[in-house]
């Protein structure tokens, strides 16, 4: 298993100029990819709206195609959005680059199991039978740091199943510390950033 | 004295000519009956790239994601799809103060004699409870209330409603 904040580490460091939709865990500011980016102007942390990431990764993806973005998923946020896989393979973006965080469970409401999470499910065969070009799986730190390039070199849209440890936590929505860059700030600066480019 | 016939008909060629009139990159959309017809005729418009969903909720998100790149999209759904979009309609569209128009198919409306269908009972009150104004159209008189629609999404940068009233003619 990878520890949460190593793999979004990993990511980061590979990232170049690539936008970045992180979602759940991998968006958390104390351990997802606002807590180690190096380049906040391109995140785009996507939350309350159930399992969608990947579907503003598309979009951007569509209006940028000469730009690699990635998509930083929860597996109960894509289970809530499971067409999604196959949206995304029916326009199928070379620049798109699917991340599944696997932690088997709804970390952000108390760590309890998701459905399919008991060996039930296979998400690389779902990712494959949706139609992704490629598909990459890794379960340990090491090989996803040396095996983070190939992936990245593939033509997508291509689908990354990350075995990860959750970081669970149990405190009501309205009590918790919030990311000091809001969900709408993020919005407004990847816009104006994306748009310098044109 | 010559008698003018009025002919109450919206033809998908009037939604096309509004789109390209408001430099629309991107339709993405569910099919529904209402509009039905405008499916072909935005196959065949090169200045439009069509994105097929799974999923009403979908289309909130794509477009917003087009729209951080730098495109211009709409989305095309039926006013079912609005009820199932909902949490996105509030965490994407709302939250974030997204400039869009969203063309409903409206299943259900009647202008005359009683409205047996839910969806078309309660669409016009669920917009109202978000706070999201919207415009009718039924008949090709009434196509530029698309423009209007995209000018206010733009400026009040929020999402805004455009209700399909009629099936189309041909």
């Amino acid at each position: 298993m990878i520890n949460n904040t190593d793999a979004v580490r990993v990511i980061d460091s590979n990232r170049e100029d690539a936008v970045v939709v992180p979602t759940m865990n991998a968006g958390n500011h104390r351990f997802g990819l606002p807590s180690v980016t190096t380049n906040q102007n391109l995140d785009l942390p996507i939350s309350g709206a159930m399992g969608k990431a990947s579907n503003v990764g598309l979009g951007i993806a569509l209006a940028q195609p000469g730009r690699k973005v990635f998509v930083l998923d929860g597996d109960g946020s894509l289970l809530m959005n499971l067409g999604a896989l196959v949206t995304t393979s029916t326009k199928a973006p070379k620049n798109f680059y699917h991340f599944l965080f696997n932690n088997g469970v709804y970390a952000v409401t108390g760590g309890q199991p998701i459905p399919g999470s008991e060996g039930v499910t296979n998400w690389e065969e779902v990712a494959r039978g949706a139609g992704y070009a490629a598909v990459f799986s890794f379960d340990n730190l090491e090989d996803f740091t040396t095996g983070i390039s190939d992936a990245l070199a593939a033509e997508g849209p291509v689908f990354i199943h990350l075995a990860v440890e959750p970081e669970i936590e149990n405190t009501p929505v309205q009590f918790r510390t919030r990311a000091s860059r809001t969900a709408q700030q993020a919005y407004q600066e990847v816009t104006a950033a994306l748009a310098g480019d044109n | 004295m010559t008698t003018e016939v009025y002919e109450s008909v919206l033809h998908p060629q009037s939604l096309v000519a509004e789109l390209k009139k408001n430099n629309v990159s991107h339709v993405v959309w569910l099919p529904d009956s209402e509009t039905n017809f405008l499916y072909n005729m935005m196959m065949e418009e090169p200045t439009l790239d069509l994105i097929p969903v799974c999923r009403e909720g979908e289309t909130m998100a794509v477009a917003a994601g087009l729209w951080v790149g730098g495109a211009n999209p709409v989305v095309l759904i039926q006013n079912t799809g609005v009820f199932e979009a909902g949490d996105s309609i509030r965490g994407l569209c709302l939250d974030l103060n997204q400039p869009l128009v969203m063309l409903v198919g409206y299943r259900g409306w009647t202008r005359r004699g009683p409205t047996p269908d839910s969806a078309g009972r309660f669409i016009e009150h669920i917009l109202h409870a978000w706070g999201i104004n919207y415009y009718l159209v039924e008949t090709d008189d009434d196509a530029d209330r698309i423009s209007i629609a995209f000018d206010e999404s733009v400026r009040l940068n929020r999402p805004v409603a455009v209700l399909i009233g009629t099936e189309f003619g041909v």
